[in-house]
C-alpha cells in the first residue's frame, strides 16, 4: 500500500507549470507538500473534479492538467470519464487516490470499496492509458514515462492516509484561492 | 390560437451566442430545444459541443473554462437544471463565476407563461431561481432572442451566472 503524501512527494518532483485540480483530503495534503498557484481547489461540489478538469484542459490545451481525485469522488461522477474518454483530451492525466473510504467525512466505506477497477473503467470509457498501483516503489519507477505519454491517462494509486495535514476547508472555498489561480492562468 | 404564436430562430439563437464570443456548449439533449438549436450548434464550426453524460460535469466544465476567460453555455432541460442545482449554487452563486444556462422548458404550453404552466416543473422553475438569486431571462417570442448576447456579456463582466429559459421550441434557420 503506498502512502498517499509519499505519493504527492514524488510528484512534487515531477510537477512543473502543470494544473492541478485536487480534491478533498488529498488536496490538503498537496497544498501542504507543494502551495502553489496553479492549484486548483475549487471544485464546489463533491466529484467534480475530473469534470473541471475537462473544461481546463480543453480550455488550455498548451498546459497539462493533473487531477488529484479520490475514489469517493469519482465514484459520484463516474460518467465524467465516459465524456473525458469521448473528447479525449491528450493533456489530461488523472490520479485517483483509492483509499476505499470517505476520509473527511468520517471513514465510512465508499461502495465497492475493494472491488471496483478504476483503470478497467477508464480503459473502458475511451481512456488512452490506465494504469493501478499498489507499491510506491513501481509508482516511482514509472510515473515518469506515463506523463510523457498524451493522455487522457487514469494512475489509480491504493493509498493508505501518511502524515495528518491540517484541512483547510476555508482556502479551499475562498476567493483569494480563485483568485490567485487565475490570475497564475492569466499571467 | 396556436396559428397566433411566433416562435424564436434557432439561428438567431446560435448568432448571439456566437456574437457573445461563446466557443463552446456542453449539452444534455433536450427534445424542446433538439431540433431548432441542438441539432444546428452540433454542426457549427465554430463552436466545439461537448457532450455530457450529466449536467452537473457540464456546469463544472464550463465554470472552469472561464478562468482563462473562454467562454461556455451549457444547454439542457429543466430537470437537468433541478438535478444540478447544488452545482449551480456551489460555482455560480458561492464561486461567483460566470455561469451561463440555457434550459428548455420542457411541458410547458406555448401559449402561456411558465408562470402559469400546468405542469408543476415548469412553474417553479423561475422561483427557484428567485429564490436563488440567479438572474434569469424568458426567450419566447422571436425578439427576446437580441437579448442574449448581451446577457453573456454581463455575466461574464460581472462574473454572475444567467440563465435563459426557452420556452417555445426554437424554429430553424
Amino acid at each position: 500500500m503506498i502512502k498517499r503524501d509519499q505519493a504527492l512527494i514524488k510528484l512534487k518532483d515531477l510537477v512543473t507549470d502543470d494544473i492541478v485540480v485536487a480534491v478533498y483530503q488529498t488536496c490538503f495534503d498537496w497544498l501542504a507538500i507543494n502551495p502553489r498557484d496553479l492549484n486548483y481547489v475549487s471544485t464546489g461540489v463533491m466529484g467534480q473534479a475530473s469534470s473541471h478538469g475537462l473544461g481546463l484542459a480543453l480550455a488550455n490545451p498548451e498546459m497539462r492538467i493533473l487531477v488529484f481525485d479520490g475514489d469517493g469522488s469519482l465514484v459520484m461522477n463516474l460518467g465524467s470519464l465516459i465524456t473525458i474518454g469521448h473528447n479525449s483530451p491528450a493533456n489530461f492525466i488523472h490520479f485517483v487516490f483509492v483509499n476505499g473510504v470517505y476520509e473527511v467525512n468520517g471513514s465510512h466505506p465508499v461502495p465497492g470499496e475493494g472491488t471496483v477497477d478504476f483503470a478497467a473503467i477508464a480503459k473502458a470509457s475511451g481512456y488512452r492509458h490506465s494504469y493501478t498501483f499498489t507499491e510506491l516503489a513501481d509508482f516511482s519507477n514509472s510515473i515518469g514515462d506515463i506523463l510523457r505519454e498524451p493522455g487522457p491517462t487514469l494512475i489509480a494509486l491504493n493509498v493508505e492516509a501518511g502524515e495528518a495535514y491540517p484541512r483547510d476547508y476555508d482556502f479551499i472555498h475562498s476567493s483569494d484561492a480563485r483568485n490567485r489561480f487565475r490570475q497564475a492562468l492569466r499571467s | 390560437m396556436s396559428t397566433n404564436i411566433s416562435y424564436p430562430s434557432g439561428g438567431a439563437i446560435i448568432r448571439q451566442i456566437k456574437q457573445a464570443g461563446v466557443r463552446f456548449v456542453a449539452s444534455v439533449p433536450d427534445i424542446v430545444t433538439s431540433d431548432g438549436l441542438l441539432w444546428p450548434l452540433s454542426k457549427e464550426a465554430d463552436i466545439q459541443l461537448i457532450r455530457v453524460c450529466k449536467e452537473d460535469e457540464g456546469l463544472s466544465v464550463c465554470a472552469a473554462m472561464s478562468y482563462n476567460n473562454t467562454r461556455a453555455l451549457m444547454l439542457m432541460q429543466q430537470t437537468g437544471l433541478m438535478d444540478s442545482l447544488n452545482a449551480v449554487r456551489a460555482l455560480g452563486m458561492d464561486y461567483e463565476l460566470p455561469l451561463c444556462m440555457m434550459v428548455g422548458l420542457q411541458g410547458k404550453e406555448p401559449h402561456l407563461p411558465a408562470s402559469e404552466s400546468k405542469a408543476y416543473g415548469v412553474r417553479i422553475v423561475q422561483p427557484v431561481l428567485d429564490a436563488m438569486g440567479i438572474s434569469h431571462s424568458i426567450i419566447d417570442q422571436p425578439e427576446d432572442v437580441d437579448t442574449i448576447s448581451s446577457n453573456i456579456n454581463r455575466a461574464y463582466e460581472q462574473s454572475a451566472p444567467h440563465c435563459f429559459l426557452i420556452g417555445r421550441s426554437p424554429t430553424y434557420p
